[in-house]
């Protein structure tokens, strides 16, 4: 994607980019999904310690993953649009949010529904489940902050600064944390087993390829919408096919 | 594995397909709200145009 | 331009050295507090009474408490911590001294840290002097109360700076405190969790030593990141 970088940092040009590339994330995300749920479901073998319900963790693992991956791409893309002043970085931050946040709630989500037959309770404050709270935590803060301050410029400024000053949090936040639960002996989810059957692996990488796909499908969506929105004044939008019908 | 047995997951059917389920609920809402969003950027956008052309 | 040095120089009246201006800060913001004294107290006594609740709701029993007073005295704290943000940069902004305050030569996060200390000053600093009574109603030992105003003193400044990130960025909207404090509260955790644990840890007559150093660690990335980048926050809430 080195070939004439700057000419799609543009919104103008990066619109009709982003509508090309989409169906290719879409379909190929969904391709992924139905690959790695079969292998989830149907190669994958039962686990000798947790039986059948180990296998909430290719959904759960992936998301948390992405939700991490989300949240520092976000801060990337905010501390790019602050830096060099560029609309359509700070675009890219504010529709990463909410797929980042609903990642995080699928991660939460799932993991109670892993811990309470594992564990017996609905929450184990177990430190890496602690954190992914802080995380959506954080993420609900970034996109309420942007709600809240009307004019664009300043919103994503602002933004990006909590974003950044976020990213820097989350290592000490994740130390904490760990501390916190190795003191007060919290379980861990751990895995059962030396090393992953080769099954399981083939699903993780699939569930995971399938998500970061997914989630570039549905951001590229959404930065569509943001850049019709905020660039609604602008001549070539006006000239748009889907506008004139 | 019978289709009852696959449902029922050795009893963890609760927890698994409430898991996956729900990714595929929260999946599914966000694609629908994305599109609406889009769907209601393009409409603002036709009214702009029409007022212009009152004018 | 300010002089780098901590010295004033003398003769030169126009050059502020940052010491000299760091105190012309600080005394400012605390007449000023003084004048509305009532502000300082209902920092205080939200304090006392959300310690004062839970026993009121989770029973009496003195294991019970002894075991969560640490953790209860540093939730109110914090929590009387986002209460009182509100108040560091509003009455500057409304009547236009903020803006002068950005528009003078002099640095912006010395005149910002000048500000976050007398917040500090007003609102933490009761707090930690208030805690040992507080621990007292918990039932708390002798040594863990000597830890809890230590940890204390090193986190409430530390609230305080993290609190004028938020402050600043949320200059002038609605949405208030709560919005400032769901901000700033996921930032403070590691605060809470080392505070905590210092006091627990002394409860428990073992060394406090480890927890109270993170503090201290916090407090020093605190003091020389937060002044910059809430003055880079000021600045884009007021373009």
């Amino acid at each position: 994607m080195a070939i004439n970088w700057f000419k799609y940092s543009a919104p103008s040009t990066f619109y009709g980019l982003a509508g090309r590339l989409l169906p290719w994330f879409a379909w190929s995300s969904a391709i992924l999904f139905a690959v790695g749920l079969y292998i989830s479901f149907f190669v994958a073998p039962m686990d000798a310690q947790q039986s059948e319900a180990y296998r909430i963790m290719f959904i759960h693992v992936p998301t948390s993953i992405l939700s991490m991956f989300i949240y520092l791409v976000m801060a990337g893309y905010a501390a790019l649009g602050l830096i060099f002043n560029t609309r359509l970085s700070s675009m890219m931050a504010s529709a990463l949010a909410p797929t980042g946040a609903l990642f995080a709630f699928i991660s939460l989500w799932t993991g109670a529904m892993w811990g309470k037959p594992m564990w017996g309770a609905w929450w184990v404050w177990d430190a890496r489940l602690t954190s992914e709270l802080i995380l959506f935590f954080l993420y609900l803060g970034f996109i309420s902050l942007h709600a809240s301050i009307d004019d664009p410029r300043r919103a994503d400024r602002a933004g990006a600064l909590l974003a950044i000053v976020g990213s820097v949090n989350v290592p000490i936040i994740y130390f904490s944390v760990k501390w916190w639960n190795t003191l007060h002996q919290g379980s861990t989810i751990k895995f059962s087993g030396t090393s992953m059957h080769i099954a399981m692996q083939q699903a993780m990488y699939s569930m995971i390829a399938a998500c970061w796909l997914y989630a570039i499908a549905v951001t590229l969506m959404r930065v569509r919408s943001i850049i019709l929105e905020r660039e609604r004044n602008a001549q070539w939008v006006s000239e748009l096919a889907e506008v004139r019908l | 594995m019978s289709l009852s047995e696959f449902f029922a997951m050795k009893g963890y059917g609760f927890y698994i397909w409430g898991s996956y389920g729900l990714a595929l609920l929260i999946f599914v809402v966000e694609i629908a709200l994305v599109r609406h969003r889009r769907t209601i950027a393009l409409q603002q956008l036709r009214l702009l145009r029409d007022a212009g052309e009152e004018e | 331009m300010s002089n780098a040095s901590g010295v004033a120089t003398g003769g030169r009246t126009n050059s502020l050295s940052l010491i000299r201006l760091l105190g012309l800060v600080i005394r400012r913001d605390l007449v000023l507090a003084m004048r509305r004294r009532a502000d300082v107290l209902t920092t205080l006594v939200f304090f006392v009474m959300v310690v004062s609740l839970f026993p009121l709701g989770v029973g009496p029993e003195p294991d019970m408490l002894r075991k969560m007073a640490a953790g209860v005295v540093w939730v109110a704290a914090l929590l009387a911590s986002m209460l009182s943000l509100g108040r560091m940069f509003s009455a500057d902004y409304l009547d236009g001294t903020l803006e002068q305050m950005m528009l003078a030569p002099q640095s912006l996060s010395v005149l910002v840290l000048g500000k976050i200390l007398a917040h500090w000053m007003v609102s933490g600093l009761p707090l930690v002097l208030m805690a040992p009574v507080l621990g007292l109603q918990f039932d708390m030992p002798a040594q863990a109360l000597w830890v809890l105003i230590a940890a204390l003193l090193l986190g409430t400044p530390v609230l305080s700076m993290i609190g004028a990130v938020g402050a600043a960025l949320t200059l002038g909207l609605r949405g208030g405190g709560v919005l400032v404090s769901l901000l700033v509260l996921p930032l403070c955790i590691p605060v809470l969790i080392f505070g905590a644990g210092a006091v627990e840890a002394a409860a428990s007559g073992m060394n406090a030593g480890s927890q109270l150093s993170l503090l201290g660690a916090l407090l020093v990335l605190a003091l020389v990141f937060t002044p910059w980048v809430t003055a880079q926050a000021l600045r884009i809430s007021m373009e």
